[in-house]
């Protein structure tokens, strides 16, 4: 070390006793560890799959699946290819994950509400409603639903029959289908239109309370704007819709709609379960705001209903949303338990069937966790993005 | 199930992690120091792999493995039994979970290649039929348009199912589980109107339901079904011993040699034929790298391929299933093992 001059500014420490040069080096071993690592692993599996005459690549993708599949929201026939699978499949979990999440936040908002009820016996429904379906494992509730309750439905000819329009047995649902004219066009232009028009009414309204000070009741008109609208054209355009009613020919019940077994004691199950869960987040949310709040509502001379709607809910929601995303996250997550009863979702058709129809674990496996882990960011995404703009602006 | 979904993530990672050594006699190395061999076999079906009221894994799949295990230490006993759907088995002999599998696995070309394994050779020879209830009245497959079937994912019936409907041009609903078991309790509950599968797992599952005379099975067996053991590939060694194995106990019942008289025909065998195999004349035995005397432990423990099928699938058990294809082929049958010269 050179002495020290007086005046002149500390000499520079050498380079190795650097802080930042440091820092910079350890992270740069690290980063090499970790690449060497993953090197390492990519290039034993290359090496274990040529021993063992594995194929490997993505190439299976393009090939002949060969086997049927149950419930597929897209055609698909048993010619069709690997790839087309893997989107019958993707679809299928989306769906039960949209309507479970679906579900699952109406039941758990009103269970939430109810937990907090001044009355006696609602609030303690919802405790032991919550207290039993968020404590016993969610595996043994969809097992409970598919052979606990759906499996004793009747056979297909002494199905449950109403109003000969809606059957119900141990197949399934079955609804009729509505079948669309032409001119069905109209209606859903009329509905598009509809909307706008109950937007600018909710924006004139709005306006016209900020001004003068004069409510308006715009949920009322608007659901009257919403609803009647589309229904009139529907009339005026002649009524272009038909059913096509599910009939027993054969085995089964031929046209309509059917609700599979498998997906209904699934979706029920997670909504069950998920329900549980939100409710005490809802409630903790409600609780978190103070009861002051509602004292300066009323003391301003708001009715209960607007404190709740627009004091009370939109303060409670900061609390609410964070947590709530993790319960969405765990529904899409949940929903692989499908494979359990049989409902065709991503993993049972893709990591499951053409895992081994093809015998490609890693490449099967890899983009099954890809998709699941780009689905569940995608619900964080959006969640934060909607956290954001209920968050407390501060001035 | 995620706990299949566990197991086959865990056997990728476990493809992922083992090192790249497969140099012949590894599996046969490690099967020694570990002192037992792993065996998957399935995850419960009459005749073939199941386990009894007294614990122990019983069936013609289970004691193959115990073949291996006398072959290898001269003790039958020396087996650790892995159970697997049919989705998990090839993941978990591809890692290295398994060191035999032999689970009632259909013997076809893609597996052979692509999914990197090696028959070792065929322990029943079976073929596709199907199961349905009395009620429907149903006396022939090709009624079955438009019904909706219980079946077991990741199979080849799954496959030969839709090419069959499709040649036929009939429609089917496919309701697919991942246990044998649940395909037939879901027939049993009617979730669908017909069971198909190999024709053995068929009576095997009819024995287990309430009230079996309700369920018939249809005349229609529409593939071919050669099942039997299977190894992973790069280890000849190994392969060689699950393989003649087999066909040392085809030798045996061809040969007359029985557990009951093995140590008689130690002794007293005059064939050159049955004296080489018993390892009484020549060395065979050191070629495998194994007991020179490994046959007579494999016959005496657990008996010639006739006597495995007798006691497990045949008329001495409950499946009451005739030789038939599985007859040796100078009784008719497709059995025929390779000389053991």
């Amino acid at each position: 070390m050179s002495t020290q001059q007086p005046g002149s500014l500390p000499s520079k420490p050498p380079f190795w006793n650097d802080p930042a040069v440091r820092a910079t080096v350890f992270q740069v071993i690290a980063l090499a560890a970790v690449l060497a690592v993953g090197g390492y692993l990519f290039h034993n599996t290359q090496v274990n799959l040529a021993n063992r005459g594995i194929a490997s690549g993505f190439g299976f993708l393009d090939q002949t699946a060969g086997f049927g599949i149950v419930q597929h929201l897209i055609p698909y026939t048993e010619t069709d290819s690997y790839g087309r699978v893997f989107w019958v499949g993707l679809l299928n979990t989306l769906l039960v994950a949209a309507l479970g999440i679906l579900f699952a936040t109406l039941l758990g908002f009103v269970l939430g509400v109810a937990r907090l009820s001044k009355n006696w016996l609602i609030a303690k429904i919802a405790l032991v409603y919550i207290e039993l379906f968020r404590n016993i494992p969610l595996l043994l509730q969809i097992f409970f639903w598919y052979f606990g309750v759906l499996r004793h439905l009747p056979a297909a000819r002494d199905s449950v029959n109403v109003g000969d329009v809606i059957f119900l047995n141990i197949r399934g649902l079955y609804i009729p289908r509505p079948v669309f004219g032409d001119a069905f066009l109209f209606v859903v232009i009329a509905f598009f239109a509809a909307i706008a028009g109950t937007v600018f009414l909710a924006r004139w309204a709005h306006r016209r309370q900020a001004e003068t000070g004069q409510p308006f009741h715009t949920f009322w008109v608007g659901l009257g704007i919403l609803v009647g609208v589309p229904l009139l054209t529907f009339f005026l355009s002649g009524m272009p819709l038909s059913w096509e009613v599910p009939k027993l020919t054969g085995f089964n019940f031929r046209g309509g709609m059917v609700m599979i077994p498998e997906l209904a004691s699934l979706l029920v199950a997670l909504t069950i379960y998920t329900a549980a869960f939100i409710a005490e987040i809802v409630r903790s949310g409600i609780l978190a705001v103070s009861h002051g709040q509602t004292e300066a509502a009323h003391a301003l001379g708001l009715q209960h209903g607007p404190t709740l709607r627009l004091v009370i809910i939109p303060q409670a929601m900061r609390v609410i949303i964070p947590p709530l995303t993790s319960q969405y996250l765990n529904v899409t997550k949940n929903s692989t338990l499908a494979a359990a009863i049989g409902y065709p979702d991503l993993v049972g058709l893709f990591a499951g069937t053409t895992l081994n129809q093809t015998g490609q674990a890693i490449e099967t496996i890899s983009i099954t966790m890809a998709v699941y882990l780009a689905i569940s960011l995608l619900i964080s995404t959006l969640m934060n993005w909607y956290n954001k703009r209920k968050s407390l602006v501060e001035r | 199930m995620t706990h299949s979904f566990r197991r086959t993530a865990g056997a990728a990672l476990a493809l992922l992690a083992t090192t790249g050594i497969a140099h012949a006699g590894a599996t046969l190395d490690a099967v020694k120091k570990n002192g037992f061999v792993k065996c998957g076999v399935s995850d419960g079906l009459p005749g073939f792999s199941y386990t009894d009221d007294k614990g122990n894994v019983v069936g013609i799949d289970a004691d193959f493995c115990r073949a291996v295990a006398a072959a290898v230490f001269g003790d039958a006993t020396k087996v650790k039994f892995t159970p697997l759907t049919a989705k998990e088995r090839f993941t978990a002999l591809q890692s290295g979970e398994v060191d035999v599998l032999s689970r009632n696995s259909t013997w076809t070309s893609s597996r052979d290649t692509a999914l990197g394994l090696n028959f070792a050779g065929v322990t029943y020879y079976d073929g596709q039929g199907f199961l349905v209830n009395k009620k429907l009245g149903v006396k022939s497959a090709k009624e079955l348009d438009g019904a909706s079937v219980c079946i077991q994912a990741g199979t080849t019936t799954e496959l030969n199912l839709a090419d069959y409907f499709r040649s036929n041009k009939m429609k089917f609903t496919p309701i697919t589980y991942d246990k044998s078991d649940e395909s037939a309790k879901a027939l049993e509950a009617g979730r669908c109107d017909f069971l198909t599968s190999d024709q053995s797992q068929l009576y095997a599952q009819r024995i287990k339901f309430a009230n079996p005379d309700e369920f018939v099975v249809l005349p229609e067996v529409i593939s071919k079904e050669p099942l039997g053991p299977a190894v992973r590939h790069g280890d000849d060694e190994w392969f060689d011993i699950v393989k003649w194995t087999l066909f040392a106990q085809l030798n045996a019942e061809e040969l007359g040699i029985t557990s009951k008289n093995v140590d008689e025909m130690v002794k007293s065998a005059t064939n050159p034929d049955a004296k080489r195999l018993l390892g009484t004349e020549g060395e065979r035995g050191k070629d495998f790298g194994l007991a020179n005397d490994w046959v007579v432990k494999v016959v005496k423990q657990v008996g010639n391929y006739g006597e495995m099928f007798e006691r497990n699938v045949g008329e001495g058990s409950a499946l009451k299933i005739k030789r038939g294809q599985n007859a040796l082929w100078n009784q008719g049958g497709l059995q025929y093992a390779p000389p053991f010269r």
